[in-house]
């Protein structure tokens, strides 16, 4: 898989996912729940605002001086007797593991969790070379069973399958006799895997955090499977984005502390695990050999643009979690292993505007994601960016809103999770309303929306009501 | 080795609009230091009963006791959990706390398999870690807030001991309590900057493997142990 999860148009997909009542039930039961939480440990921290501000200028300041840490975690891996390698593109990143994989010999690999090896599309390419490869967080072991299922979430990634569903691939792909209860089909997948950790010649991880000053890596995790493939193997290939780093230990507490409440609304996950360079002497585990590669593959492009503040983000999901869009149509329509507001951002900056000039109108603008994203980055300004540049190069909108909304409108009118999404919009935008008049100084991208077009109060009009009443009047 | 990095590091800089900087250490001059006084005013009291009520939270059993039950609770603790084999850290607080005798006679002599990590064993020790039933360490630094056990991990001190076991154990001298994530960072983060070693695994553990893959529904016990059980004990 790279970041383009099928060949199937934006459109097309949105259709194929809202005739999926289970998808959608569980999407919105999903996002109700993990908001939630994230609300209530975020509350419990008592000033959650100061915490973001703190993570937005931690993650400002790397990103204005990446270079200089990625120049020092790079000496201390080596220091540490680890190896680092640079990888401008996909390609490169996946030639030099491919290296390694051959250079040992290894013919299993564990893998545990990571967007980035699903980005640079790892997996096809060490399954070619011979290898098997397992992931082996729960929900990705699902999916890869199920003939590689794409993910719909960057953190629950099996979150569109139900239960039955799972019990039945695991019957057919890994001798399952039980019933369809959570807990059984856990324990069934506990036992199969831990027999491949314990046979496998490599673990592959991806990386929560680098920290420049001792050259560590970390990995936040509640299942356990990425301290498995770091305990276990005698060789650890630990893959991240170039700008998941920060400066210290004291930097990584703070964006750990944002990230495990965002994302599952809890303190901390079950582990969090910091691993500095590869075994020493007198260790019994741990791997012998340790690689870092460290992948550009389009970022460095955004650096230094008007897009570069979507480089804070920490794959947390709160802006997915809180979307209505997304609640609407599910992850697979978004058609990129990113979905949801920090995927219509990132992927056409990765993927290009050819594949995915579509995704930055998937948005009702609406900044509920800017509200949720714990190192506030401003999701739906960086949106309607996008569609500042699209209309531009292609001097028309690639999809009207029209048909977009359409698309999204399916069921709209009688569907009370849409009005959930916009009845939480409402309390969003409460900060920029005049006495219920108009929003004439919205944050950034409603000041200019309402430059080209009225933007009624969503208070006193839902914005489906609007766009109907919009729709009914672009028919004249 | 290090591979590409000079092109890597400066077509970032030439991103972001000026020269290379490899060496020059930024200025980190934040603005906003919420850290500084969160759950800072906690009395030591507060702060175990804080701990306490957060283990309930991640599926932990919570044990409060003295240094000379200590020996008694943990017996009492691997017999609910169904006995041995039972794999420990190789760790003089086990003696300084009176266990020497359980791990080296009482245990053994009562048919339960024990393994002291030991590094000349080699990879041994993992294969009975992984047969073992509890494994079972001490916290280095233990958070209230998040009712979470630091472990550094190296040489006696192995990893595979608080994961492969079926159900784990961590002893917790109460000294060791501080109040969040916050001390323990910045406790590393001194070691680094006196050139002191950082343990090449260092866990924050808090409480047994979980996973919400299946319809969100919470499953407790995935990869790591299924069971966990904090002993909070005076120190000596
Ligand atoms: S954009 Fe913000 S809210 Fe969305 S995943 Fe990234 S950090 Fe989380």
């Amino acid at each position: 898989m790279s970041i383009k999860i099928s060949d199937g148009q934006f459109k097309d997909k949105v259709k194929e996912n809202l005739q999926d009542d289970f998808m959608r039930g569980a999407v919105s039961s999903a996002q109700d729940r993990l908001r939630f939480r994230r609300l209530e440990t975020a509350e419990e921290l008592g000033n959650w605002e100061e915490w973001r501000s703190h993570g937005e200028e931690i993650r400002k300041h790397v990103l204005e001086n990446l270079d200089y840490y990625l120049q020092e975690l790079s000496e201390n891996v080596q220091k540490l007797g680890g190896h680092v390698h640079f990888a401008q593109t996909a390609e490169d990143a996946n030639r030099y593991i491919e290296d390694v994989v051959k250079k040992k010999e290894a013919k299993k690999i564990v893998k545990s969790k990571s967007m980035v090896t699903e980005e640079i599309g790892l997996n096809a390419v060490l399954e070619k070379a011979g290898c098997e490869v397992i992931e082996t967080d729960l929900g990705e072991y699902i999916l890869q069973l199920d003939e590689h299922d794409p993910p719909s979430h960057i953190v629950a990634p099996a979150l569109h399958k139900n239960k039955e569903q799972i019990r039945k691939v695991f019957a057919e792909k890994i001798n399952y006799t039980k019933s369809n209860d959570p807990t059984e089909l856990a324990r069934h997948a506990r036992e199969t895997l831990r027999s491949e950790f314990l046979t496998a010649d490599i673990g592959i991880t991806g990386c929560n955090f680098a920290i420049a000053e001792s050259g560590s890596i970390s990995l936040v995790t509640n299942e356990g499977n990425a301290r498995l493939a770091t305990t276990v193997p005698k060789t650890q290939i630990t893959v991240m984005g170039m700008e998941r780093i920060v400066p210290t230990f004291e930097e990584f507490e703070v964006l750990v502390s944002l990230l495990t409440r965002s994302a599952v609304g809890q303190k901390l996950t079950s582990y969090v695990t910091v691993l500095s360079g590869p075994r020493r002497e007198g260790d019994a585990d741990g791997p012998e050999e340790f690689h870092l590669v460290i992948v550009d593959n389009g970022r460095s492009k955004i650096l230094g643009t008007e897009f570069q503040s979507v480089l804070q983000c920490i794959r947390c999901a709160a802006c997915i979690n809180v979307c209505p869009v997304y609640r609407h149509i599910g992850g697979h329509s978004y058609n990129s292993i990113y979905p949801g507001p920090i995927g219509a951002v990132l992927t056409p900056l990765l993927g290009g505007y050819d594949d995915f000039k579509e995704l930055p109108y998937a948005s009702t603008l609406c900044g509920a994601c800017t509200e949720a994203c714990p190192v506030k980055i401003p999701l739906h300004e960086l949106l309607h960016k996008h569609r500042q540049v699209i209309v531009e190069k292609e001097g028309k909108a690639p999809i009207s809103e029209g048909l977009m909304m359409k698309a999204f409108g399916i069921g709209a009118a009688s569907n009370p999770l849409y009005t959930t999404g916009t009845k939480l919009a409402t309390k969003v935008m409460k900060p920029f309303m005049k006495d219920k008049e108009f929003i004439s100084k919205g944050p950034g991208p409603l000041k200019e929306w309402t430059a080209i077009r009225e933007f009624p109060t969503l208070k006193n009009e839902r914005f489906r009501d609007w766009y109907k009443n919009r729709e009914g009047g672009d028919k004249k | 080795m290090i591979q590409q990095r000079e092109t890597f590091l400066n077509n970032i800089a030439a991103a972001l609009g000026r020269e290379v900087n490899k060496t020059k250490k930024p200025e980190r001059n934040w603005k906003h230091n919420p850290q500084a006084v969160t759950l800072t005013d906690l009395s030591q009291d507060e702060l175990v009963q804080l701990f306490k009520a957060q283990c309930v939270n991640i599926h932990t059993d919570y044990v409060e006791t003295t240094a000379a039950e200590l020996k008694a609770e943990l017996s009492n603790r691997v017999d609910m959990y169904g006995g041995g084999p039972i794999s420990v850290w190789e760790d003089e607080r086990f003696d300084t706390y009176g266990l020497g005798v359980l791990l080296r006679e009482e245990w053994p002599q009562a048919g339960v398999e024990v393994n002291e990590w030991d590094i000349q064993k080699g990879a041994d020790n993992i294969k009975f870690a992984e047969k073992a039933n509890v494994g079972i360490t001490f916290s280095d630094i233990t958070l209230a807030e998040s009712a979470t056990v630091v472990l550094f991990s190296n040489g006696g001190q192995g990893r595979s001991v608080s994961l492969l076991p079926q159900t784990y154990i961590a002893i917790i001298p109460k000294s060791t309590l501080v109040p969040r994530m916050t001390q323990a960072a910045q406790a590393i983060s001194k070691k680094v900057q006196r050139e002191e070693a950082v343990p090449p695994c260092i866990n924050f553990i808090s409480g047994p493997s979980n996973s919400a893959d299946i319809e969100m529904n919470l499953v407790v016990g995935v990869h790591g142990p299924v069971k966990a059980t904090y002993i909070i004990v005076e120190d000596r």
